[in-house]
Formats: structure tokens, C-alpha cells, sequence
């Protein structure tokens, strides 16, 4: 038993998605919806967020060892998959492809949008509402941030749903309906708090 | 339907089969033409080409090979792919298909030849999460406890499953790149560790299922359940020793070396 771990290794990626990387991913789009209140606002939230004590120690252990194991992970599970929703156009079958389908997109994304911020950041660029107001001001940008938070908040939302089922929470046919419904609730909330606060910027 | 009529108008029906000479070699399709009786199901056709193996062409060929049973849709031998979708084919009744019938192997397993497969890794699989109950002995051990009648009729449904394959064929997460032993031997776990006397080896079977091509390698697309032609509730199923298996793992960490 003790030489194949997989099992382990897939109910870490299901946890780690849900906690920390998507409890992160809602603390990340609500400070960003600062941007909605203004420039001003954004700014000391910005300021707040990059003062936090011990932040390096919070970035690596909550944000980049986490996220990162979930995605490496995560692109091995969409590429073990012989995608057939051709032959079976269920609705279910159809978030089985999003889901990996955005799995990945988001991965191309967030690695995009660490080395364009945080690493930037750490090169000594300053992270504020004019850099981002910059970023967006490119018309290809803006429509790939857009894209990136959609495919994100989907890709969270819609695994908030397959957690439920991994961790043996939904059981019956029933009660995975219903957590159907309020997840992709939860896809329509996150999106828009994401999406308006990118285009505060424009 | 008087002799006239049948010399003028002769209806027929047409299919593509996909044949395939052995297991390396490269299929191809061949077109048949059968004359059409009422009530056929596509056995028959496929014993009508075996009886007159000629192709639409008129050129003389191998008769197709196929595996088939009970032809009553309780032993899963006959399983093939119909019209896209995997199924069996003593079910299959002519009247109610599109034509022309195109017949292929459900290549999920291997192809022994033509619609012919080896199911050998779904009995593999069987015996390797223990779906039995085990009772010999040395000696008499007994009347075991007894089982609730709602439950007896609950567990009913999940012993329909035949085997046939047909969840493995629609699992995305069963293919030559994973080693997912697929939805039915891991309803047949649910179905024994539900029986009292299966109970006594549900760890065993749930250890069993969290090692090597067990549940883990779900990912939910959950075509098993629609696909299936017993109307098992495969996923039900997997949602339910998702439970047990993680109950399990808490207890194979924190448990006392008591709860086996």
C-alpha cells in the first residue's frame, strides 16, 4: 500500500485548492476591488497588504508552494485525461474538459501576472494603481487579465464542486445539483468582483 | 409479404464494421448489406454475415467475430461500441438505430479481433479489491449476521453490474496513459463492504482502493453513470467511498492500531 501515494497526493491537490490558494484567491480579488473606490484606495490597501509582517514567509507558505503544487499537479491530472465530450455531451462532462481546459489557462495566467507584479516588485518596480492602470492600458492585456480571472474564478468555483465530491461531502445525485448551483453562484459573484476591479483601471 | 414483393423490393440494412485482424494489427472499415427480417437485433445481423460472408461489394471475406452470451443483457459479453456509443449488442435492436449501423470494439480494452475485446483487467480488478464475500473455513462458522431487507434490496441494485465495460469505454480517466481500474470494481467494493458479513474485510477492500488505479484517479466527468446500461448509480457510488476512504486514511494516520 505504502508505494503508491497517488491517493494522497490527489485528496493534497483537492484540499490545497480550496485551502489556502482559493481562500487567497478571495482575499485577492476583494483587495483589488479597492480599485473600484478609487486610486487612493487602492494604493493603501496596496501599501497595507506589502507591510504585512512576516510576508515572505506568508507569500511562500500560503501563496507559492501551495499554488504551484496544485498546478504541477494539476496539469499532470488534465494531461492523464482522454477528453470525449463528443461522444458524451453531458453538462458534467463538459466541466470535466472547463475544468482542466482552465486548469491550465489559469496556470499560463497567474505565472504571467507573478513575473509581471510580484517579481517585478522584487526587482524593485513599485506595485501601485498606476502600474496596473499601465498594464491595462494595452488593449491584448486588458482582454488577457479578463480572460485569466474568468478562467480563474470558474476553475476555482467549479472545483469548490468537485472538492465537495472528493472530500465525501455531496453524496447523493441530489445534493451535487444543488452544489451545482451555488458554486457556479459563487463563479458569478467572484467574476464579477474580479472583473470590475479590472476595469476600474481603464 | 407475397414473392413479388419480395423480388422487387428486398429491404436491407446497411453497416459499417470496424475490423481489426489481431491485436497489433491496423483496423480498418468494412460495409456489409444484410437483407432486413422484422425484430432483428444486431446479433442476428452479425450471425446473417457469419452465415453469408460477403461484403457490400460482393467480394468474399472473413466472417466478423464478436463475444456474446445470454443475449438478454445480463452477462456484458456482448458489448461493443454502436453507433458511438458503447453498449450491448443483444439490446440493440435493428428498428430502432440509424443507419448505416456502424459497429466498432470498445477500444478502452484490447482488441482480441474485429468487435471481439478482452475484458481480462475488469476481472483482474474484481479480484484485486476481494468483491466476494469471503466464508470458507476449516470448519462451520455458522449462520453470519443478518442482512436489513431494505438494504438487501438497496445492494440488489449495485449487484446488477455484469462487467461489460461499457463505464470503463465513457470513463475519460480510463485510457492507455492511467491505470484507473474504472467505476464498476469500485461499486462492487460499496456493494460488499455494504453486506454484514462483507463488512468484516472493509478496511482491507478500502486500503485496497486507496493504492494503485484506485479512486483517487476519479476526476468526475461522470459519463460511468449515464453510460451505464443497469442504471447503476456508479457515481453515487464513488461519492460514497470518497467518505469511507478518507474516514480510512484519517484512521490509518490518528486511528489505534484496534480499528483495522
Amino acid at each position: 500500500m505504502a508505494e503508491n501515494r497517488e491517493f494522497y497526493w490527489r485528496r493534497l491537490h483537492s484540499l490545497l485548492g480550496v485551502i489556502p490558494v482559493g481562500i487567497f484567491l478571495i482575499q485577492h480579488l476583494i483587495v483589488n476591488n479597492f480599485a473600484t473606490r478609487g486610486e487612493q484606495a487602492f494604493n493603501d490597501a496596496a501599501v497595507f497588504m506589502e507591510g504585512l509582517p512576516f510576508r515572505i514567509f506568508l507569500e511562500i507558505f500560503i501563496i507559492f508552494l501551495p499554488l504551484y503544487f496544485h498546478a504541477i499537479y494539476g496539469v499532470y491530472i488534465a494531461f492523464t485525461a482522454k477528453n470525449n465530450p463528443k461522444r458524451y455531451g453531458t453538462f458534467r462532462n463538459w466541466m470535466f474538459v472547463l475544468q482542466r481546459v482552465t486548469g491550465v489557462f489559469t496556470l499560463i495566467f497567474v505565472t504571467w501576472h507573478i513575473w509581471e507584479t510580484r517579481i517585478q516588485a522584487a526587482l524593485g518596480a513599485h506595485v501601485d494603481f498606476g502600474m496596473m492602470e499601465a498594464i491595462l492600458a494595452d488593449p491584448f492585456m486588458l482582454v488577457f487579465y479578463i480572460a485569466g480571472v474568468v478562467s480563474t474564478t470558474f476553475h476555482f468555483a467549479n472545483g469548490l464542486w468537485s472538492f465537495l465530491v472528493t472530500w465525501g461531502i455531496t453524496i447523493s445525485p441530489r445534493s451535487q445539483q444543488i452544489s451545482t448551483y451555488i458554486t457556479m453562484g459563487v463563479f458569478v459573484a467572484l467574476t464579477y468582483v474580479g472583473v470590475s476591479a479590472i476595469l476600474a483601471f481603464v | 409479404m407475397t414473392a413479388a414483393e419480395t423480388m422487387t423490393e428486398q429491404k436491407m440494412i446497411r453497416f459499417e464494421i470496424y475490423r481489426q485482424d489481431d491485436l497489433d494489427s491496423t483496423p480498418y472499415m468494412e460495409e456489409f448489406e444484410i437483407p432486413y427480417r422484422p425484430n432483428m437485433n444486431v446479433i442476428s445481423a452479425l450471425m446473417e454475415i457469419r452465415r453469408n460472408p460477403y461484403n457490400k461489394k460482393g467480394e468474399k471475406t472473413a466472417p466478423v467475430s464478436w463475444d456474446m452470451g445470454c443475449l438478454e443483457e445480463v452477462c456484458g459479453a456482448c458489448s461493443m461500441v454502436i453507433n458511438g456509443s458503447p453498449r450491448q449488442s443483444c439490446t440493440a435492436l435493428i428498428d430502432q438505430l440509424e443507419q448505416p449501423i456502424r459497429l466498432e470494439p470498445m477500444k478502452t480494452f484490447p482488441v482480441v479481433r474485429d468487435l471481439q475485446v478482452d475484458r481480462s483487467r475488469m476481472f483482474d480488478s474484481l479480484k484485486k479489491v476481494k468483491a466476494w464475500i469471503p466464508i470458507d473455513g476449516t470448519y462451520d462458522l455458522g449462520p453470519g449476521p443478518r442482512m436489513p431487507e431494505k438494504r438487501r434490496q438497496w445492494a440488489y441494485e449495485l449487484s446488477k453490474c455484469m462487467t461489460c465495460g461499457v463505464c470503463l469505454e465513457a470513463c475519460p480517466n480510463v485510457n492507455s496513459k492511467s491505470d484507473f481500474i474504472g467505476p464498476a470494481p469500485l461499486s462492487q467494493v460499496r456493494l460488499f463492504n455494504a453486506h454484514p458479513t462483507g463488512a468484516m474485510n472493509k478496511s482491507e477492500r478500502l486500503n485496497t482502493i486507496m493504492g494503485e488505479g484506485g479512486l483517487g484517479d476519479c476526476g468526475n466527468s461522470q459519463n460511468c453513470v449515464q453510460a451505464c446500461p443497469k442504471g447503476i448509480p456508479l457515481t453515487t457510488s464513488i461519492a460514497a467511498l470518497n467518505r469511507d476512504t478518507n474516514l480510512q486514511m484519517f484512521r490509518n494516520f490518528f486511528g489505534s492500531d484496534q480499528e483495522a
